[in-house]
């Protein structure tokens, strides 16, 4: 099974259109009193297909980029399209149907629900989609088979490796059939077997046509890459040759 | 999902689903046991008004109070050849009834005027008495023989005990209530609220007769039964019939029932009334009905249920004052902690699933589907709740039901003159004669169907108070600050 069963929007992407274009970028918070500029004008275009890895110094601005792109918050100006929407004025129900379904996020600390099973954790992902009980579990034996977990699906959390829980919080990144799927430090609490697992499981989805954006820490992480980025003081850099 | 979801947060949050369960459930079953005893003292007071006032009484009309000195008071007068005289003592025997000394009377002639009022569908009248018998020895001269007179006088109410001896004599009085009333009546007054245990009711036909009815009770402490004669006022009155209360725990309102205009000729009081008791056409006239009868009767006090209420006394007034007071305020304290601890515990919850929330933002859910989320445990936390404390609130009342607490209840007003002479001697002084009908009255806490819908309602309102607070907190969680907070 690929990708390919699961994620025809991903293959419906057209190559010709970046599948993202920030001009200017900028983010600034309020922080008490004082105001901070995380993103101080971001350019950037990223392809479909691309898997893209953003390095960079901590509190450099990797995750306010990451949230931005992930349609989490918007920039403070500046232009930033997702295909030909526009995500910096783009109304709030846009943006969550835009989570709900072009994006996939995967967490550093996995994110997983602990009540839930590892099939009802990647079950959450497709509530908001209008599909019958039969076809969602369908979707959520398939994304679990995907990540090579078709036989956890019962098991909770608690129950699972660390490698086994990113596994399952893949599988509820890739189960809505993304665009895109954002990452940020997903190997960070990995050891390196499970870190090397985690990435050959990213770069095969990258391989069936999920756009892959990945932030870290990890140089071993960004080798694997086809482009990487480095931001600092609220500018991206190019920094793949 | 959502239901599941829902499930599994809740059972992975046992201690805060229970306190917040149980919380509400206390709450809820002080509400029902404390909204049951009200309705149960409620009863208790219609009870107690019902053996004095009868049911269906809207209003009653009475006299005015008497000045204080006005109104005399029981009285015995003995001519020089009254009893037999055997040496130096007489013996003496004098039955009189008498008008409550308390309260004047009214012309019969009310009764015409209040039927004639607008809104007035029944009204009936009564007259309360007291008969007194006077009986005993006494020195030959009696009283009166200290101060030289001829004739003597015995005690009036409020001297000295009318008991034990005087100068060498040795006598008693016993007492009894006596109502006249109208024997063609008997939708409204005294008489609506009692049954016949033995023998028949009266009728019109006894209208001037001499006989009566006597209160169950009172005929069994005196061995009285139905065929027997009494004296009443001198003159020998045939008892034909006995009646008891409608309800368990009451005594009727009088010991002995004559028909009004025997009362009348018997007290030598003429033709007047103590007491018209008044049947509205609708709860909504009695407003009207009641001024209007203030306006035609100037010189009547006319009054209605409720202020008739507010003459209930004894137990029975302090449990409806516990109750209405207390308890009530004790409900509404609980209820509102029990609420204020749901709102904190689901907003403290909210704040530790902030990773959580931004997380299922993340992937798609919109703050409404959050909302509901949060909502709808809520929610459940609050019929759990309201379950248990249903089951808790209806065990409460089955205890109280079973339990059987009995209030005492004395009910003054119009009617004055209950079964308080039951053949003894009266105790003397300014309490010769009572002016309260007593009773000890069985309280019942009933379960209504309307308990049911408080309990639910309570319920889902302590839900619905937590859910929105914490689904506000959650709606305004931003996605990328709660996943910020954890990073």
């Amino acid at each position: 099974m690929t990708i390919a069963d699961i994620a025809p929007t991903a293959n419906g992407t057209d190559a010709a259109v970046p599948i993202y274009r920030a001009q200017s970028v900028t983010r600034t918070y309020r922080q008490k009193a004082r105001t901070v500029k995380a993103l101080t004008g971001v350019d950037l275009t990223i392809d479909p297909g691309e898997f893209v890895t953003i390095q960079g110094p901590t509190g450099g601005g990797k995750s306010t980029l990451l949230q931005l792109l992930g349609a989490l918050d918007k920039p403070s100006s500046g232009s930033l399209k997702l295909g030909d929407i526009e995500l910096a004025s783009a109304s709030a129900r846009e943006l969550t149907r835009i989570r709900a379904q072009e994006i996939g996020f995967v967490f550093q600390g996995f994110n997983l629900i602990p009540t839930l099973t590892a099939a009802e954790n990647v079950n959450m992902a497709l509530e908001p989609a209008s599909l019958s009980r039969a076809e969602r579990s369908a979707r959520v034996a398939q994304a679990l088979a995907h990540v090579g977990l078709d036989d956890r699906g019962d098991h909770l959390p608690t129950e699972l490796s660390g490698g086994q829980q990113q596994r399952v919080a893949i599988a509820r990144a890739i189960v809505k059939r993304p665009r895109v799927l954002l990452a940020d430090e997903p190997t960070g609490n990995l050891d390196e077997s499970m870190r090397d697992e985690i990435l050959t499981l990213l770069e095969g989805l990258c391989a069936e046509g999920i756009t892959m954006i990945v932030v870290t820490h990890d140089s071993a992480v960004a080798r694997r890459a086809t482009r990487r980025l480095r931001l600092a003081k609220g500018t991206v850099q190019d920094i793949t040759r | 999902m959502y239901g599941t979801y829902l499930r599994r947060e809740l059972a992975g949050r046992k201690k805060q689903t229970m306190i917040v369960a149980i919380g509400l459930a206390i709450a809820i079953a002080l509400v029902i046991v404390v909204n049951a005893l009200t309705a149960g003292v409620r009863d208790a007071q219609a009870q107690a008004l019902e053996s004095v006032y009868g049911v269906g009484t809207d209003l009653t009309v009475t006299g005015a109070a008497a000045e204080p000195g006005e109104g005399g008071g029981q009285r015995f007068d003995f001519g020089s050849e009254d009893g037999a005289t055997e040496g130096d003592t007489t013996t003496l025997s004098q039955s009189t009834l008498m008008t409550d000394f308390m309260r004047g009377t009214l012309d019969a002639t009310v009764l015409d005027t209040v039927t004639a009022t607008d809104g007035v569908t029944a009204a009936s009248a009564a007259l309360s008495l007291t008969n007194s018998t006077f009986s005993g020895e006494l020195p030959s001269g009696g009283f009166g023989a200290q101060d030289g007179t001829a004739e003597g006088t015995a005690p009036t109410e409020g001297d000295a005990p009318p008991q034990g001896g005087a100068g060498g004599g040795s006598f008693g009085v016993e007492s009894f209530t006596v109502l006249g009333i109208d024997p063609a009546v008997t939708s409204v007054g005294p008489l609506a609220s009692v049954e016949i245990s033995d023998g028949r009711a009266l009728d019109s036909d006894d209208a001037g007769a001499l006989v009566a009815l006597v209160d169950a009770t009172y005929a069994s402490t005196n061995e009285i039964a139905v065929g027997d004669t009494i004296d009443v006022a001198g003159s020998d009155v045939e008892i034909v019939g006995i009646v008891a209360s409608t309800s368990d725990s009451a005594d009727t309102a009088a010991n002995v029932y004559l028909p009004l205009d025997t009362a009348q000729e018997l007290s030598g009081a003429g033709d007047v009334v103590s007491t018209v008791y008044v049947q509205a056409e609708s709860a909504a006239s009695i407003d009207a009905v009641q001024t209007a009868l203030a306006d035609e009767l100037p010189d009547a006090t006319v009054t209605s249920q409720s202020e008739l209420a507010s003459t209930v006394s004894g137990s029975l007034s302090s449990a409806t004052s516990l109750i209405t007071n207390l308890g009530t305020w004790l409900s509404i304290i609980v209820l509102a902690v029990a609420v204020l601890l749901s709102v904190l515990l689901t907003l403290s919850g909210v704040s530790r699933r902030t990773r959580e929330f931004g997380t299922l933002k993340a992937i798609g859910w919109s703050n409404g589907r959050v909302v509901r989320q949060v909502a709808g445990e809520s929610m459940v936390q609050g019929l759990i709740g309201g379950a248990v404390g249903l089951v808790l609130g209806i065990t409460g009342i089955v205890v109280i039901n079973l339990v059987k607490p009995t209030v005492a209840a004395a009910a003054a007003g119009a009617a004055e003159g209950g079964p308080g002479g039951t053949g003894g001697r009266p105790t003397g002084g300014g309490g010769m004669f009572q002016t309260q009908q007593a009773a000890d009255i069985v309280l019942q806490a009933p379960f209504t169907p309307w308990v049911l819908v408080a309990a639910v309602g309570l319920a889902v309102l302590g839900g619905l108070v937590a859910g929105a607070f914490g689904g506000w907190r959650a709606a305004r969680l931003s996605p990328a600050e709660a996943l910020r907070s954890v990073a």
